[in-house]
């Protein structure tokens, strides 16, 4: 899988966080790749290891975490056996990080154009008057108004999403490769949720920056991300095209993730949603880690952790209904329509480009 | 903020009034005068003294004769000093125990702020152990204990400095340092508090996600946000600080008005007691007030909502 | 990436029954679910310091509260032949707990020269009166232990309930208790505390009372903010709406979630008041002669310290281990309440 275009590659990671009760086993073997200009989603519920894998790649993870095993390239290095003192160059200038919450992530008590210039006097030891110049622009660059004037403001003059875009130019003023978004919406009324990701995508362009953008809610995926990754319980359990996981679904468990997104032809007085709880993972299960909550469950789902599938190029799942012994179960009535649409798109692309691959893959299911 | 400092000044004003009220009619409510272990004197002798002191004159009289003489500054004369008018007392010792006050608070805030946030900054750490041990003792050895074991250790045993009286900065060392103990161990213990909070605070992770380093970012962000409220507990250190001056003044012989408060109360001399008391009054209100004008001035937030 | 599976029979893949989902027990969890109170208190058996403490404060307690079965001599006897004797334990030859003083450059057996049998002991000497420290200090524990349940009795009855009303009512009631706070407290608390005691002469009742009046300002602040902070949130909005009276509101939603707070601050008024009595008595105007506290031990131990160092150091360590045990518990306890704070 090595790649050119690849500029982050992710390869069986494992973290242990100690915790009194014994070793929790929050990110279990988890490998993905993130290419030149790419969104990358990874999507899971809270306590899957989003948030965990994308601090490690900062370098920034919890005292009580361990990692035991794996390794992140970036650019060729290893990001996992770097210095501290490495990393705080890495840090800030090739990788940077948007947090969730807006209102506690910036210094309340520093002016922000200070807070903006900060990365560029760091990495790029300019002299503050350049630095200011700079962080200026990038003030208006992510949409704030009367930038000279708000340049000697403080975090709390500003709103929410205003403060989320100071956030953002943060974390852009140095034209990082890497951009990592941990939840940057959720904590943002709906409204403000839509401008924030045009911004981060009207951004991504002119930057031409790649992101990783950690999130919860699939919705936000679907015009933001160019690929998908999905993340049970500390393992990636399906990974693909935007395309291919929103209209190709294979895992039970991204089929309850999209059913359980509210979309325009939602009926109904209740939305479905996934039942019971993700495992302990002080302890995690034998077999599929979603075994116990997937009503397709196989008995071999008990026993044995399901390797991943091939289901096409870019798309891979890993659960043992994609095995050629598995029964054929069907999917949810939405996942079919979804998978019709999907049909209907791909045979679309085969006018074009004659591929009998995906159409085999899709009779399985 | 001229509105603010006007309506402070009349609370201050309405505070220091009550204060007075309270004061006079309690120590007219105190069983026995200073004259009641002078059982010699006659009756005439008595009605002469309490007309000098004007105590014929009606409850009403003497409460309004003491507001008025309050507000010119005169507390009336000593009992125990009879040619002293309290105010004069109170001015010529009010010196030693603002220098000694004003040098312990600083010795004491300086390096509880420096040991409180070397021990957030290693927290979990022997470095943390010793610095909370430091910390507990500071607060748990009294300073009338401390202040006796410094000047028979350093003082007498090590002639390091000197014991006791009031002639120089020498003479000064080891009052402050007992006097700086407790307020050195409660900036500790609040200024350890505060910055494990500040640390592991959401904008100390995006200043590590900008790539500063561990000193970058303790000094351009956490120290700044924990030293903001450390502003606040200035108030009850100045409390403590008084507190420990009126011991500690009396075992090293300083003339100020802690060891002159201790010396009224055992003579029951009401006039020195009620100045006394105006007078602690004031100076923490000043204190309280410059403190709350203080932290509108440093922290942004406050700042710009008054 | 799909690696080869191994061998597998048919029947592994068949669906998993609603039989075989029962033995799965899926919603199992391995850590041990906790109430915030066993979580708490887990937490602070972790706290060495803490539990030590603890132990310490009970054994402290039992001591004091129980010398008058069983300590040596009575803490009032004075008797002038005995005067100064140094601490003498049986069984133990060490210099300065052997009965022994130092004069002129020599060991002398104190006990000796005062013309005691070989029997009597004086576990720390005894002071200047001739007293036996030992029980002098016991009941001086007592007087100290006394003041501490009267604070905290204070502070759970006067300082809670004041807390809450002030900040239950709001608007002018609050306005007007605040302000009566904010004067009291713009007058150092020992002030306050001598101005009482003088007017009700010195004694055991005076400090009570002048404790009683100051001790419970701090832990009314802090309930005060925290029922701010519970009035608005829902669970307290739903019981006014549904019609409970204030006073099953104040004891059945306010009270428990008031805990941790009240727990945390009694510790530390606790010390404090301890601190107080000590001061006041040091100062002389505390407990009287010839009854003991700690602060008169030392003041009375200080004259000779450089002599008979013991006589200051014993009442000491004592005061020093009281305040520290006091300040460790209830440092522990609020980690404890509040696993934030230590993680």
């Amino acid at each position: 899988m090595e790649d050119e275009r690849n500029i982050l590659e992710v390869r069986d990671l494992k973290i242990d966080f100690k915790t009194y009760a014994g070793r929790v086993k929050a990110i279990r073997d988890v490998s993905f790749d993130l290419r030149k200009g790419e969104t990358l989603a990874i999507v899971g519920e809270s306590g899957s290891g989003k948030s965990v894998t994308t601090r490690s790649i900062m370098g920034l993870l919890a005292q009580n975490a361990v990692v035991t095993g794996g390794s992140i390239e970036f650019k060729g290095d290893d990001l996992l056996k770097k210095s501290d003192k490495q990393m705080d160059a890495i840090r800030g200038r090739d990788i940077a990080e948007i947090f969730q919450d807006p209102m506690t992530s910036l210094d309340p008590t520093m002016k922000i154009g200070k807070q903006i210039a900060e990365p560029l006097m760091i990495h790029k030891g300019m002299k503050k008057e350049k630095a200011y110049a700079q962080a200026l622009e990038m003030m208006k660059l992510v949409g704030i108004t009367d930038a000279e004037k708000r340049i000697n403001n403080y975090p709390h003059q500003f709103s929410g999403g205003m403060r989320q875009r100071i956030v953002i130019a943060i974390a852009l003023v140095n034209y990082p490769e890497i951009l990592i978004a941990d939840e940057p919406t959720t904590a943002l009324d709906v409204t403000i949720q839509a401008q924030i990701l045009d911004l981060m995508k009207e951004l991504q362009e002119k930057i031409n920056t790649s992101i990783i953008f950690i999130t919860h809610d699939l919705g936000v995926v679907a015009g933001m991300a160019d690929r998908v990754a999905v993340m049970y319980a500390g393992k990636l359990v399906e990974y693909g095209t935007v395309d291919e996981i929103f209209y190709n679904p294979k895992h039970p468990y991204t089929w309850g993730l999209l059913n359980s997104m509210p979309t325009m032809d939602t009926t109904g007085d209740e939305l479905p949603s996934i039942p019971g709880t993700p495992p302990d993972l002080l302890d995690p299960p034998a077999g599929d880690a979603f075994a116990p909550r997937n009503p397709y469950a196989l008995k071999i789902d008990t026993e044995q952790e399901p390797p991943f599938f091939k289901v096409s190029d870019t798309h891979y799942a890993a659960t043992w209904l994609l095995d050629e012994r598995a029964p054929k179960v069907t999917p949810p009535e939405p996942i079919i329509e979804r998978q019709k649409h999907f049909k209907e798109l791909t045979a679309a692309a085969l006018k074009s480009h004659k591929n009998q691959h995906v159409n085999e893959q899709e009779e399985q299911l | 903020m001229v509105k603010y400092l006007g309506k402070r000044i009349f609370y201050i004003v309405l505070t220091l009034f009550i204060v007075t009220t309270v004061t006079f009619f309690l120590m007219k409510f105190m069983p026995g005068t200073p004259l009641t272990n002078q059982a010699k004197l006659t009756p005439e002798q008595i009605h002469q003294i309490y007309k000098q002191y004007g105590l014929d004159k009606p409850l009403w009289y003497q409460y309004l004769a003491y507001l008025g003489g309050a507000l010119h500054g005169n507390f009336g004369t000593s009992f125990q000093f009879s040619d002293q008018p309290v105010s004069y007392l109170i001015g010529t010792r009010i010196g030693p125990s603002l220098q000694l006050g004003a040098q312990a608070m600083v010795l004491g805030t300086i390096i509880g702020i420096i040991i409180g946030a070397v021990g957030a900054v290693k927290k979990d750490t022997w470095v943390d152990t010793t610095a909370t041990i430091v910390s507990i003792l500071g607060i748990s050895i009294p300073s009338f204990v401390l202040a006796v074991l410094l000047q028979y250790y350093l003082g007498l045993k090590l002639k390091m400095f000197p014991i006791a009286d009031w002639q120089g900065f020498a003479y000064t060392v080891l009052p402050t340092l007992a006097l700086a103990a407790a307020p050195l161990a409660e900036t500790a213990r609040f200024m350890r508090t505060e910055m494990v909070d500040v640390l592991s605070s959401d904008y100390i992770e995006l200043a590590k996600a900008k790539g500063l380093n561990k000193m970058g970012i303790i000094y351009h962000h956490a120290l700044r946000n924990s030293l903001i409220p450390i502003v606040t507990i200035i108030g009850p250190l100045a409390v403590n600080i008084m507190t420990g001056s009126m011991v500690v003044e009396n075992i090293f012989s300083i003339p100020g008005i802690g060891e002159q408060f201790v010396k009224s109360v055992l003579t029951n001399d009401y006039p020195t007691i009620m100045g006394l008391t105006i007078m602690y009054s004031f100076m923490l209100c000043v204190v309280i007030l410059i403190t709350d004008i203080l932290y509108g001035v440093i922290d942004p937030r406050i700042r710009i909502n008054k | 990436m799909a690696d080869n599976p191994k061998q597998l029979s048919a029947d592994d893949f068949r669906l998993v029954t609603d039989e075989d989902k029962k033995n799965l027990d899926s919603e199992k969890i391995t850590a041990p679910s906790l109430t915030f109170i066993q979580d708490s208190w887990r937490r602070l058996k972790k706290n060495k310091a803490a539990m030590i403490s603890l132990v310490l404060i009970v054994i402290l307690f039992l001591l004091a509260f129980t010398s008058g079965f069983w300590q040596p001599h009575n803490p009032n006897d004075a008797n002038p032949n005995l005067a100064n004797l140094p601490p003498k334990i049986p069984g133990i030859d060490i210099n300065g707990f052997n009965g022994t003083l130092n004069q002129g450059g020599t060991r002398v057996d104190a006990y000796a020269q005062a013309g005691v049998g070989k029997s009597v002991h004086f576990l720390m000497g005894t002071d200047y009166l001739g007293r036996d420290l030992f029980s002098r200090i016991l009941y001086g524990t007592r007087i100290s232990l006394t003041i501490a349940l009267v604070a905290s009795f204070f502070d759970l009855t006067v300082g809670v309930i004041y807390g809450i009303v002030s900040g239950w009512k709001g608007g002018r009631i609050d306005n007007f208790m605040q302000r009566f706070i904010e004067i009291m407290l713009s007058i150092p608390y020992i002030v306050i505390m001598v101005l009482l005691i003088l007017v009700l002469k010195p004694g055991m009742s005076a400090i009570i009372l002048a404790i009683a009046i100051t001790s419970w300002i701090n832990m009314a602040r802090l309930v005060r903010a925290q029922t701010l902070e519970l009035k608005n949130q829902e669970f307290i909005l739903a019981a006014r709406t549904l019609g409970e009276s204030p006073l099953k509101i104040a004891f059945k939603h306010l009270l428990p979630n008031l805990t941790s707070v009240i727990i945390i601050n009694m510790m530390f008024t606790i010390p404090t008041a301890i601190f107080n009595e000590a001061f006041l008595s040091y100062i002389g105007i505390g407990i009287s002669a010839p009854q003991a506290s700690l602060g008169t031990l030392i003041n009375d131990g200080q004259k000779n310290f450089q002599f008979l160092p013991y006589q200051m150091w014993y009442p000491a360590i004592v005061l020093v281990i009281l305040m520290i045990a006091f300040n460790l518990l209830g440092d522990g306890l609020r980690d404890a309440f509040d696993p934030k704070s230590r993680e």
